[in-house]
């Protein structure tokens, strides 16, 4: 089970109104420069960006799952209210707010993107389009390595190939979960990099808060 | 994009790059990057446009990249169409829909 049918519940549930879609394709990189999670783009009433992605997490709703605060603490930082604010003073005061971006402005806060880029998402498309047809092959894993490889910066590439990785190899919950090798198998991960050893570089403050506290 | 040939009408190419062929070359939103005026090929409008095109030879595919026209994932602050499905409906969903209301376009994974 994987995609929608994995989301529907969840979206059901929360009684969500908003229109929520399925990215199977990584549209939103190709399109937007979408290399990690929670990211988001504005777009203003003419269709202009006024936003690049940009990590963001809304205020979270009150919650008793711990599992579901530490989540939001980790996204939100110090000030959960301070992403929402910035959404609010733009509803309000559109291209005058603070937060909208000019178009020049937008695209030079783009994500970079050189050719290697381009191939990496290329490699990631082969991946992706050979592992719905065929399974985990060696040969999946050598598509998903050369993105990797290609574009270490980028997660969403990384988190799929893991979760695909362990879903049909190790099924269990929490090695899905965790997207890195799991205690006493740690020679079948095939990959040079795992979930947080990937975070450790590219967010280390987020590493840092995962990190026990004495 | 995933083909098994590169062949491909301007049509197909505009459909899923988001660049269509224009007099003035492959334009998207208020760019355009000449193609040098020969009838259209999807090898050479991808090198224009700074699209990496990977072949799988085992499996009879190539894949092309996305554009990168100025080094920037955003080559302009127009926004490309996007066109994807609701999860309850199927039905898909045209950002282009949404005009004159702002938009957070926000990008999760369920855990």
């Amino acid at each position: 089970m994987g995609g929608a049918d994995v989301l529907r519940p969840i979206v059901e549930e929360a009684g969500v109104t908003l229109p929520v879609l399925v990215d199977d394709t990584h549209r939103m990189d190709a399109l937007f420069g979408v290399d990690n999670i929670p990211q988001n783009v504005w777009v203003d009433e003419d269709g202009m960006i006024v936003r690049p992605p940009e990590p963001g997490t809304p205020a979270p709703t009150p919650t008793d799952d711990p599992m579901a605060q530490l989540a939001f603490s980790l996204m939100t930082g110090d000030d959960p209210e301070a992403y929402s604010d910035r959404v609010r003073d733009w509803v309000a005061n559109g291209a005058s707010s603070t937060w909208a971006l000019g178009p020049d402005e937008v695209i030079a806060a783009s994500k970079p993107r050189p050719k290697e880029v381009s191939e990496a998402a290329a490699c990631f498309e082969l991946a992706q389009h050979r592992w719905r047809t065929e399974g985990f092959t060696d040969e999946v894993l050598g598509w998903f390595s050369r993105a990797h490889t290609l574009q270490p910066e980028n997660i969403t590439y990384k988190r799929q190939a893991y979760s695909a990785w362990s879903y049909g190899k190790r099924p269990e919950e929490m090695a899905r979960f965790a997207q890195g090798p799991t205690p006493g198998h740690e020679d079948e991960w095939p990959f040079v990099s795992d979930f947080m050893a990937d975070m450790a570089t590219y967010m280390p403050e987020v590493a840092d808060r995962l990190k026990p506290r004495s | 994009m995933i083909t098994d040939r590169l062949d491909l009408t301007p049509a197909e190419f505009a459909a899923e790059t988001g660049w269509e062929l224009k007099p003035e070359g492959a334009c998207k939103g208020d760019v355009c990057v000449p193609l040098g005026g020969a009838p259209f090929d999807a090898a050479t409008a991808a090198d224009r446009l700074g699209m990496a095109v990977v072949h799988d030879e085992q499996a009879g595919l190539w894949a092309i990249g996305p554009e990168t026209v100025g080094g920037r994932a955003l080559s302009s602050a127009e926004a490309p169409e996007l066109v994807l499905p609701d999860v309850r409906t199927g039905e898909p969903l045209r950002l282009s829909s949404l005009r004159g209301r702002k938009v957070v376009i926000a990008s999760w994974a369920p855990y």
